[in-house]
């Protein structure tokens, strides 16, 4: 006996309010509205959320740790984009 | 970069404890070990609900029903994490349930004991969880990103698990004689076999060395078991039960409880199917399996039929 597959769904959870939604793993389920039911039920069962988001496993496009390297280089080299970059005299106070 | 640059970069990752994530290259051997260890131990939790399960329609209160409950509950959820980290790895969870059910990936030796008594319910949960709880929280710090923070999850839970044992044991243990007998009992079946959950002796245990190479293992089996034991030992003193081993004693020297020979021959038998409850426990997860049929395939038939008709769901706020 086989078992059909079901899609996957990656869960993201909002822990309270004024908070970002955050992943917190994936689910199977036939569609987004037992998506949401099994992510409640696998995911908030102490009261770790007030609002979830299911997103299609296959809706997501990611970035390759292959190309790890290359893909992030433009933010390696930068060090000026940072405010420990500047060499300020001691004393100068609310900088 | 080919292959023995990839093996490279991985050692490296490794050698600085880092964390490995899915779509990492990863030699076959480290996918391969941990897709069986992460199935087993979700297949683990999938058949841990059996031995529990058999007591919530007879729980003595309204309140040890609902811990019960909650917490056969949370083994399911144990269980749908760990799938999920597995995976992460290429196997899909239909596939890992089709090898439980053919027999060809493992679950926990322990969930093939019985549950006779309402004590054996709470003695599951100090001493079953309380030696899952041992062995799990080091994988909290495993090597592959995925199982870790599955663990993480689990070992929060899990707490719950083995204090509400330890109380329903307490309270068992200070009852009446017959209560407190039935308490003795469920040690006195459950001690051992709790003592085989972290697997053959080190001398004895062949992937040990390369799991802990590869940053999966961070204890050997022995010393995860001694732990459990002096974990065990002052607990069971302030339970008024008696660990079942003569050979239980303080040794000032090691600064640990020596204990007694652990009999592995009945570890192997209940490894190679032969335990007490194997047959059932299979029998009742391909029956519930096969049972839940027809709502897998009304929930997939239903969202086909709103997909063809064109259904839109909320977005995102």
């Amino acid at each position: 006996m086989s078992t059909p597959n079901s899609p996957l769904w990656e869960v993201f959870v909002r822990p309270s309010r004024g908070t970002n939604h955050v992943h917190v793993g994936s689910i199977h389920a036939a569609d987004a509205t037992l998506a949401l039911q099994n992510a409640r039920d696998l995911y908030t069962r102490r009261g770790e959320g007030v609002s979830i988001w299911v997103v299609r496993s296959s809706d997501v496009t990611a970035s390759s740790p292959e190309e790890k390297d290359s893909f992030f280089e433009p933010s390696a080299d930068k060090p000026y984009r940072h405010p420990t970059f500047y060499t300020i005299p001691d004393g100068v106070e609310h900088l | 970069m080919d292959t023995d640059q990839q093996q490279v970069a991985f050692d490296a990752l490794i050698a600085s404890d880092g964390r490995v994530e899915p779509r990492d290259w990863m030699p076959e051997g480290y996918r391969k070990t941990l897709i069986r260890q992460i199935a087993q131990h979700a297949h683990s939790e999938i058949i841990g609900m059996q031995p529990e399960g058999n007591w919530i329609t007879r729980a003595p209160s309204l309140r040890r029903k609902a811990i019960l409950l909650a917490k056969v509950q949370d083994e399911a959820g144990h269980g749908l994490y760990l799938y999920s980290a597995a995976e992460t790895l290429g196997m899909s969870r239909e596939e890992m349930l089709d090898l439980l059910h053919a027999g060809r990936q493992r679950y926990s030796s322990i969930f093939n004991y019985p549950t006779p008594t309402w004590a054996d319910v709470a003695a599951i949960g100090w001493l079953v969880d309380g030696a899952a709880i041992t062995n799990q929280v080091p994988l909290t710090r495993c090597s592959y990103g995925p199982y870790a923070r599955a663990m993480i999850r689990i070992c929060k839970e899990e707490s719950f698990h083995q204090r509400q044992g330890f109380e329903s044991q307490l309270q068992l243990s200070n009852g009446t004689p017959e209560q407190h007998a039935m308490a003795q009992d469920a040690i006195d079946r459950w001690w051992w076999p709790s003592l085989m959950m972290f697997g053959p002796p080190d001398d004895d245990s062949p992937n040990s060395a390369q799991s802990t190479a590869w940053g999966i293992k961070r204890f050997s089996n022995d010393e995860l078991r001694q732990r459990f034991v002096d974990i065990c030992v002052p607990q069971a003193q302030t339970l008024g039960l008696t660990l079942p081993d003569p050979d239980l004693c303080w040794n000032a020297e090691r600064g640990h409880y020596d204990y007694g020979v652990i009999d592995w021959t009945e570890f192997q038998q209940v490894l190679k199917g032969n335990g007490p409850c194997n047959r059932q426990r299979i029998a009742t997860r391909r029956q519930a399996h096969s049972d839940g049929a027809w709502v897998r395939e009304a929930a997939a038939a239903y969202a086909a039929k709103k997909q063809a008709a064109g259904a839109t769901v909320p977005v995102a706020a």
